[in-house]
């Protein structure tokens, strides 16, 4: 228990880097969980369901999920300081809608797709401004915006659809490299996730975000910008979602108002079950993947099988509810294991 | 309540001829390989305050968490009113007539106090209603009986912990509870909120409750309690009543040791003015100004609530200020950026180790890195083995007890929190470190050692503002006290000049002292 103070001058204290082996950290964490889950279902499917295991299914697997997977890098960021964002498929479809409108308006499609992403980057603007300048909690906002923003898609285009844009952009979307099962856009994806990897995991940006997402107000006292920080996020999250706009344009070759209807729940859902805390301050992108590609997995898996998209989401949301309730048995395990009844404010009076 | 508070501590303990109210043998508990509690023994008796003391890990708060039924004992005896007992939840140690008032209460912010003191139990009228006026009534009567000034129809929000921690009493006597016990309650209370306390809890004691203080300071325990228990490394070590023991005693009993000198201070050069304070104002405090030199510690005094804290915070840029300037070394740090205020040189540790010190979830590396997390980065990119490097040094060099780096900081005690939180502002290099409470709930050795650091780092030419509520600190450690009271620097008072009675005065009363 207490060393006395002369003692512990006398010892020479060695610090470890880590109290458990590199293996323990690498192996036994949630998103190595999902990796591994991911790993058996694509084995499995595989192996059971007709079709699955062809080249092709992974081409339209990617391609199918490349706006979630976009999305949810700067929802894992905005996620672990603590906030949210509902309006990023709305974004989706508004960035979408002005592509169309703007290109048949007689502007180059790339001029187009630019003023999409700037909107994007201004919509993320907007929830920012609502949430730290003027201090409403994102959940209210983005609800708001989610709306507002869907609204602006649907009242510019009406239910129509513009489906006329340069064959070289749509082919673009959906091409492969070479003779490959390897599409285009994964590499548009790869240096994004590269981008994203260092900004939350290798820089003293991302130091903060956790910090912010564990304690605002140490993170505050420790000099962080919690609030800029929020802001930064939120117009990353717009800017991002605005490009999976575009891409979802050209890989459908249509713009219309309600374009990505509900994925916002489909990324938010992924980014959970990859491991982020919807409290904040807890994830890491390679588990996100994980959590979006597992589900991406599943159900292309299912369809195949020829499972209805009724069933498919009751096992995705089982699966979602499963993966949060198995985290907080863990935790609670643990607890229990450590200090019988004991609460961590409590607990942490007595360690010494 | 009694008019008559007794002022003399020596009364005995009352003779053991029934048996204690409540008693421990010999109890034992362990969390798997860690043993938190040996051999620890406790004998209560009714109308008597019990002191129980020991320094951080001694095994006090493992001895009381089993009195209060968070931890169930692994072996030995625990009697209440001599028959034995076994609590396997809170409810049922309340049932039984304990209560436990910690040094944070746990109020809900947004009821009433009058709410707070019926949480859960509240009187029922006609068709289940609540009713309020019964509450109202009763809370009136118990506030008068225990001398309390609360309004009882305010939000419990934003009151001090002082007047939390009385709602707490409030209602364990409500409950009739017949054995109270305070964990550190006076940590967070200025002299005069002690007072009150200490007068509540000499009226129920004469009421014939039995009171169980754990306090780290040994002027209270003397000024309050009738019987002392020392604890050391998880064990039982002596009961002794008050008017046999001494200070120095008690010092010897809980560290095995001597400890020759509580509040080293050495003689420092003092040299050119860093930090200067000018005309600050806030909605908290009035026309702030004061200057730190190199090499010298200035003590800032006075009840809690006086505004000191707000000074500190608004100094460093957490918080706003209206008008006013601070400038370190001759250069302005602009207001609200405690990131321009770090790359200055001015560093805070502040006055919530748990809530602004330190991110609790978060691995002693990184807490310790947290401030430095820019200047350690190469070429804009960190990776844990920088940031493991630099809190290797500093845990070392503040000799941080943990195994890892690794470890969260929540787990660790008190005073190992406080010197990760050291760690992380002086690995900033600071010109300029304030520090709100230094030792404030942590022990008395680690306590002795983060004093010996600030007199060795104001050698080195570190200017430092200590924010303290215990004058002893003070009056052992500043060069210079500034006494500030309601928002106001009422005096500055030289190191010579310095004692109780002229720190206190101008911590109470706003004339006689000099501007």
């Amino acid at each position: 228990m207490t060393a006395t103070t002369t003692a512990a001058a006398a010892i020479a204290r060695s610090y470890r880097d880590y109290d458990r082996p590199l293996w323990q950290r690498v192996l036994l964490t949630r998103e190595m969980a999902i990796i591994a889950l991911v790993v058996l279902v694509s084995v499995v499917a595989a192996a059971t369901v007709r079709g699955f295991g062809q080249p092709i299914t992974v081409t339209y697997l990617l391609l199918d999920v490349m706006p979630i997977l976009l999305i949810a890098l700067p929802m894992t960021l905005v996620m672990i300081t603590g906030e949210i964002d509902l309006s990023v498929a709305s974004i989706v479809g508004l960035s979408s809608v002005l592509t169309g409108v703007l290109t048949a308006g007689g502007l180059p499609f790339e001029v187009a797709a630019v003023v999409a992403l700037v909107a994007g980057a201004v919509c993320g603007a907007v929830n920012g401004f609502l949430v730290t300048v003027v201090g409403l909690p994102s959940l209210a906002v983005t609800i708001g915006t989610l709306a507002l923003f869907r609204g602006l898609a649907v009242g510019l285009l009406g239910t129509t659809a513009i489906t006329d844009f340069p064959d070289f952009w749509t082919d673009l979307a959906k091409a492969r490299v070479g003779g490959s099962n390897v599409p285009v856009v994964l590499f548009v994806f790869l240096v994004l996730l590269v981008v994203f990897i260092v900004l939350l995991h290798f820089t003293p940006f991302g130091r903060g975000i956790y910090a912010i997402g564990l304690s605002k107000a140490a993170a505050r006292f420790s000099g962080v910008h919690v609030e800029r920080t929020k802001f930064v996020l939120f117009v990353l999250a717009g800017t991002i979602s605005a490009l999976a706009g575009v891409f979802y344009t050209l890989r459908f070759g249509s713009a219309r108002g309600d374009n990505a209807t509900g994925l916002e729940l489909q990324v938010i859902a992924a980014v959970v079950l990859g491991g982020v805390s919807v409290f904040g301050g807890r994830g890491a992108i390679h588990g996100v993947i994980a959590g979006v590609l597992l589900i991406g997995v599943l159900s292309s898996a299912l369809r195949l099988a020829n499972v209805t998209s009724d069933v498919i989401n009751i096992i995705t949301g089982a699966l979602l509810v499963l993966s949060v309730v198995a985290t907080s048995f863990l935790a609670w395990l643990r607890k229990r294991r450590k200090a019988p009844g004991g609460t961590p404010r409590i607990e942490a009076s007595t360690a010494g | 309540m009694s008019d008559t508070p007794r002022m003399t501590a020596d009364t005995p303990p009352a003779p053991a001829a029934t048996p204690p109210m409540l008693e421990l043998e010999n109890v034992a508990k362990s969390f798997g390989a860690v043993v938190a509690l040996r051999s620890g023994s406790l004998r209560l008796e009714r109308g008597s305050i019990h002191a129980l003391i020991g320094e951080n890990g001694a095994g006090k708060s493992t001895l009381v968490k089993i009195v209060a039924g968070l931890y169930r004992r692994d072996a030995g005896d625990f009697r209440l009113n001599g028959e034995s007992v076994d609590f396997g939840s809170t409810a049922q140690s309340k049932a039984a007539g304990i209560a436990v008032i910690y040094q944070e209460p746990t109020l809900f912010p947004d009821l009433t106090v009058t709410e707070n003191v019926f949480m859960g139990r509240q009187p029922v009228g006609r068709f289940g209603r609540i009713d309020r006026k019964a509450m109202r009534a009763e809370v009136e009567q118990l506030f008068a009986r225990l001398g309390v000034g609360i309004d009882p129809d305010r939000p419990a929000e934003g009151l001090s912990i002082a007047d939390q921690q009385v709602i707490e009493i409030a209602k364990a006597v409500s409950l009739d509870a017949r054995v109270l016990i305070m964990d550190e309650p006076t940590a967070a209370l200025s002299g005069v909120e002690v007072d009150r306390l200490f007068q509540i809890a000499r009226s129920l004691r004469d009421e014939g409750r039995a009171l169980l203080f754990i306090s780290h300071r040994f002027d209270e325990v003397f000024a309050l309690c009738d019987t002392v228990t020392v604890m050391r490394d998880g064990a039982y070590i002596a009961t002794t009543p008050i008017g046999e023991t001494t200070v120095d005693g008690l010092v010897r009993q809980m560290v095995g040791r001597d400890v020759t000198d509580l509040f080293p201070k050495l003689p420092a050069e003092i040299r050119e003015p860093l930090l200067e304070v000018e005309g600050l104002s806030s909605p908290l405090f009035h026309d702030i100004s004061f200057t730190v030199r190199a090499g010298e510690i200035v003590g800032l005094a006075g009840l809690v609530g006086a505004g000191r804290s707000e000074v500190a915070r608004a100094v460093f840029g957490v918080d706003a200020y209206d008008e006013g300037t601070v400038r370190l070394g001759g250069r302005a740090i602009p207001k609200n950026r405690p990131d321009a205020a770090m790359r200055a040189g001015l560093a805070l540790v502040p006055e919530d180790r748990r809530k602004q010190g330190l991110v609790l979830e978060s691995s002693v590396a990184r807490n310790v890195t947290l401030a430095i997390r820019e200047t350690i980065a190469k070429a804009g990119l960190i990776t844990s083995g920088m940031e493991n490097r630099a809190a290797k040094e500093w845990a070392s060099r503040l000799e941080v007890k943990t195994n890892a780096l690794s470890t969260v900081a929540g787990t660790l005690s008190g005073g190992n929190q406080q010197k990760v939180v050291l760690g992380k502002w002086l690995a900033t290099e600071p010109r300029v470190l304030i520090i709100d409470e230094p030792t404030r709930g942590i022990d008395i050795g680690t306590k002795s050692e983060v004093h010996r650091l600030l007199s060795e780092l104001a050698g080195r030419g570190m200017g430092i503002l200590m924010i303290s509520s215990e004058l002893p600190e003070v009056l052992g450690m500043a060069d210079r006290v500034l006494v500030m009271r309601e928002g106001r620097i009422t005096a500055e008072i030289d190191r010579d000049d310095a004692t109780s009675e002229n720190v206190m005065f101008a911590a109470t009363h706003a004339q006689g002292a000099h501007q």
